[in-house]
């Protein structure tokens, strides 16, 4: 069966209960709620390093990196769809994920370094 | 091969039996994957220059104009939401409201680029340029690059608006896949930004 002939024949089986109204609607109640967690989070980052409380440098950026990685988690999860995607996206992000951790494991090791824990 | 004699790019509209997935969106998060090694050798640069700093390294919030910034957050986290809307609209059949989901996010590109070009403005006045020092030239690659992500997004979302947008009348799931993963591309660079924001701005 040609590519094309494979598409037509799985036409019939794209449209599912995913799909529907209700779950779309469904769907955008949730990025709304993403959206304010989104905001709300953007706000903490904000106070946590200009309100009163004044923490040390290396706390303040263990907090600061929390907060955009709760964030940016939310981005991807919800708004990318990771929640439910397919095996060979979630392939690519692992093999991305160990790339990326290898080129940060010389400035990670400085950082742990400077804080006297290497 | 189609009637009129022109050779059909396969799998524009349907998934792949052996990926799961319409070939579009693949290509975007191999491209997005590629993306997260970019900014991460610049943020990984960025950690190793701040920490061989010889000097005292300089705040961000006392450098930089973190209040202009933190709209432009909201702008993006805004405009993340915008396209979703846009793309769920087209799901729900209704393509003039998902019109004006697309034009609201390009609008949000204009509202950030314009605040970035204001920030910078008052970076230059107070005679903050890449050459500086080390800080502010990390922060202009950084920014600017970023800057460059949203210019493109942009570029796509007016395509979308005008030429692009006659696609839905004949091909119509074909152009919601298209808003679906401009959208993943779009959100990225949202989420490049929430991490920039509190490294370059606040720390």
């Amino acid at each position: 069966m040609s590519d094309h002939a494979i598409e037509q024949h799985e036409d019939h089986e794209h449209h599912d209960d995913h799909d529907s109204p209700e779950n779309i609607q469904k769907e955008i109640r949730k990025y709304l709620g993403v959206f304010l967690a989104l905001a709300a989070g953007t706000i903490l980052t904000v106070w946590v390093r200009l309100g009163p409380l004044h923490l040390p440098e290396g706390q303040a950026i263990l907090v600061a990196l929390i907060i955009a990685f709760v964030k940016g988690s939310l981005v991807a999860l919800f708004f990318m769809h990771l929640l439910s995607e397919k095996k060979l996206i979630y392939s690519v992000l692992i093999l991305t994920v160990v790339f990326f951790a290898v080129l940060m494991y010389l400035p990670v090791t400085e950082v742990l370094g400077k804080f006297g824990y290497k | 091969m189609s009637a009129d004699g022109h050779m059909e790019i396969p799998f524009t509209v349907r998934p792949r039996p052996d990926t799961g997935l319409y070939n579009g969106k693949l290509g975007v998060w191999l491209f997005l994957a590629s993306e997260v090694m970019l900014f991460g050798a610049l943020f990984s640069s960025l950690i190793l220059i701040r920490t061989g700093s010889p000097t005292p390294w300089p705040e961000g919030w006392k450098e930089l104009h973190v209040y202009p910034a933190m709209i432009n957050t909201f702008v993006l986290i805004a405009s993340s939401v915008f396209v979703i809307m846009a793309w769920a609209n087209l799901r729900l059949r209704k393509p003039n409201v998902a019109r004006m989901w697309i034009a609201a996010t390009l609008l949000c590109g204009f509202a950030f680029m314009g605040i970035k070009a204001y920030e910078y403005s008052l970076s230059f006045e107070h005679h903050h340029f890449p050459k500086t020092n080390n800080f502010f030239a990390i922060y202009f690659t950084m920014t600017g690059l970023h800057g460059l992500h949203v210019l493109g997004g942009m570029v796509v979302f007016a395509y979308f608006l005008t030429k692009g947008w006659k696609m839905h009348e004949h091909e119509y799931q074909r152009f919601t896949n298209r808003i679906e993963i401009v959208g993943l591309y779009w959100h990225f660079v949202d989420l490049v930004w929430i991490f920039l924001f509190p490294t370059l701005y606040l720390l």
